[in-house]
């Protein structure tokens, strides 16, 4: 019996191997977008590095920035958000790695409500959220938009007093990225 | 049925760590994926002072910086011109970044009424990871007329500098910086003393917390100190960064009068131990000119 189950266990450990292999999307261009708007000031950063990648087999989804690809528009705010408020050079990155909650049928042309559901680390601090968004397949590629907000405070980013009130406690982030079959 | 359960179960727990892993596996292949990139080493400095000298900073492109320095009289001139305060030489600036890398400024110094004019190219910038360079260079070359004697040949009001500024960024809250320099001055102010002045500048700071920091910057001059045609010392100069938003705040102790390299590096008259020393400040307030952004920092 327990032969039975180890050749059964093998068998969908190498189909569920397989099957990651050639359902791998991913990217190294998607583009990440903050903003935070105050009546005083409207801060923006857009980040054109980002890497996605996605396991249509298994709707495993996996994202990762580097804090430093963020461009401001006002280089002092670039400087400002690394060394103070973020603190690149210790958290040099922000990931969510997760899966995407409902199935889709990723062979399928169409436009999709979805969420994914995983860990989302920004500022060394990780935690479990429930992301929302739209997926689009077309043509062979896969994107996925999401809107969503980071509270500063989930995430233990101070803001000194004198400048509290330029910089939203709550930061939209717009994120957009199409995946491509991944090619080994 | 309870065998088929029983499978099914350790089916289950043996895939489920499977499926926890995979997640991360995904993370990691990203994480390898991008491990051939190169990292620029930022804010080395502050500013593009560290304190009176240049720092490897230079301001990003589209972006100007307005200063305004102020150096007051010698602390040891007593009560009656309040240890100094009562006299005050300033120096107004426009520094502007063309690029990313070259910046090009314009000051007005009181002291000597002088016009200076300067470039400032960052040559090799300190990075790490695919490309480590332990170190960044940045290219300084300034000139400037000393307006003050009406009766010079305008070539006399001249003076020339050039600097390689070498730093590094040790860590987060140590940066190191060595400045070569090379000061030519077509007319020196006391009549006898040489033409051209070699020195080496060293400075450092250190980040006492992400907003402020402390500076100290000492001028090593190749000449005899305080002699009959050229009465000058080294100068020595400690301060403390202050950064708010848009501004620097810049504070310090020097024994140097002047904030142009000809005149901190040539002509420092006081010395620390009889205590000529004199505070002073740069107040710098970056504007960015970039279309993209809609207003500036505050």
């Amino acid at each position: 019996m327990s032969a039975v189950i180890l050749t059964v266990l093998g068998m969908v450990c190498q189909t569920s191997q397989v099957n990651a292999q050639n359902a791998l999307y991913s990217t190294n261009g998607g583009n990440t977008r903050f903003s935070s708007e105050t009546p005083l000031e409207n801060i923006n950063a857009e980040n054109k590095k980002t890497q996605a990648i996605l396991n249509t087999s298994t709707g495993e989804l996996a994202i990762r920035m580097n804090m430093t690809d963020f461009v401001f528009p006002n280089k002092l705010m670039q400087e400002h958000f690394n060394e103070n408020y973020i603190e690149s050079a210790k958290y040099p990155t922000a990931t969510f790695s997760g899966k995407i909650d409902k199935a889709i049928d990723y062979t399928k042309d169409g436009e999709y409500d979805a969420s994914a559901t995983g860990k989302f680390t920004v500022h060394g601090v990780t935690q479990t959220r429930t992301i929302s968004g739209k997926m689009k397949i077309e043509s062979g590629k896969i994107s996925i938009a999401s809107n969503f907000q980071v509270a500063l405070t989930d995430h233990k980013i101070d803001v000194p007093e004198i400048v509290f009130v330029k910089i939203a406690q709550k930061i939209d982030v717009k994120t957009q990225y199409t995946l491509a079959p991944l090619k080994k | 049925m309870n065998r088929a359960m029983n499978s099914a179960r350790i089916l289950l727990f043996v895939l489920l760590p499977m499926f926890a892993f995979a997640q991360d596996d995904l993370l990691n292949q990203l994480q390898k994926e991008d491990s051939a990139r190169t990292i620029p080493v930022t804010a080395t400095f502050k500013s593009t002072r560290v304190v009176n000298g240049h720092s490897v900073e230079t301001m990003k492109k589209n972006h100007m910086d307005f200063r305004i320095s102020h150096r007051f009289g010698a602390v040891n001139s007593g009560a009656y011109q309040f240890f100094g305060l009562d006299q005050a030489t300033m120096r107004l600036g426009f520094e502007y970044g063309l690029t990313d890398k070259f910046m090009v400024g314009v000051g007005r110094s009181t002291s000597q009424k002088v016009y200076d004019f300067f470039g400032k190219y960052k040559l090799i910038e300190q990075s790490t990871g695919a490309r480590n360079i332990p170190i960044s260079v940045t290219l300084f070359g300034g000139t400037g007329i000393a307006t003050v004697n009406k009766e010079l040949e305008f070539q006399d009001k001249i003076y020339y500098t050039a600097q390689v500024l070498i730093a590094r960024k040790f860590g987060e809250k140590f940066s190191l910086q060595l400045s070569p320099t090379w000061l030519f001055r077509n007319h020196p102010e006391v009549t006898g003393d040489e033409k051209l002045l070699l020195a080496v500048g060293i400075g450092g700071r250190y980040k006492l917390s992400k907003r402020v920091s402390l500076n100290a910057e000492y001028f090593y001059t190749a000449r005899e100190k305080n002699t009959i045609t050229a009465p000058y010392h080294d100068s020595m100069s400690f301060g403390v960064d202050i950064e708010t938003g848009g501004h620097v705040f810049q504070l310090h102790f020097t024994n140097s009068l002047g904030m142009i390299e000809k005149q901190f590096i040539g002509e420092t008259t006081g010395t620390w131990g009889k205590g000529d020393i004199h505070y002073g400040f740069n107040l710098s307030r970056t504007f960015s000119f970039d279309k993209k952004s809609k207003r500036v920092p505050n």
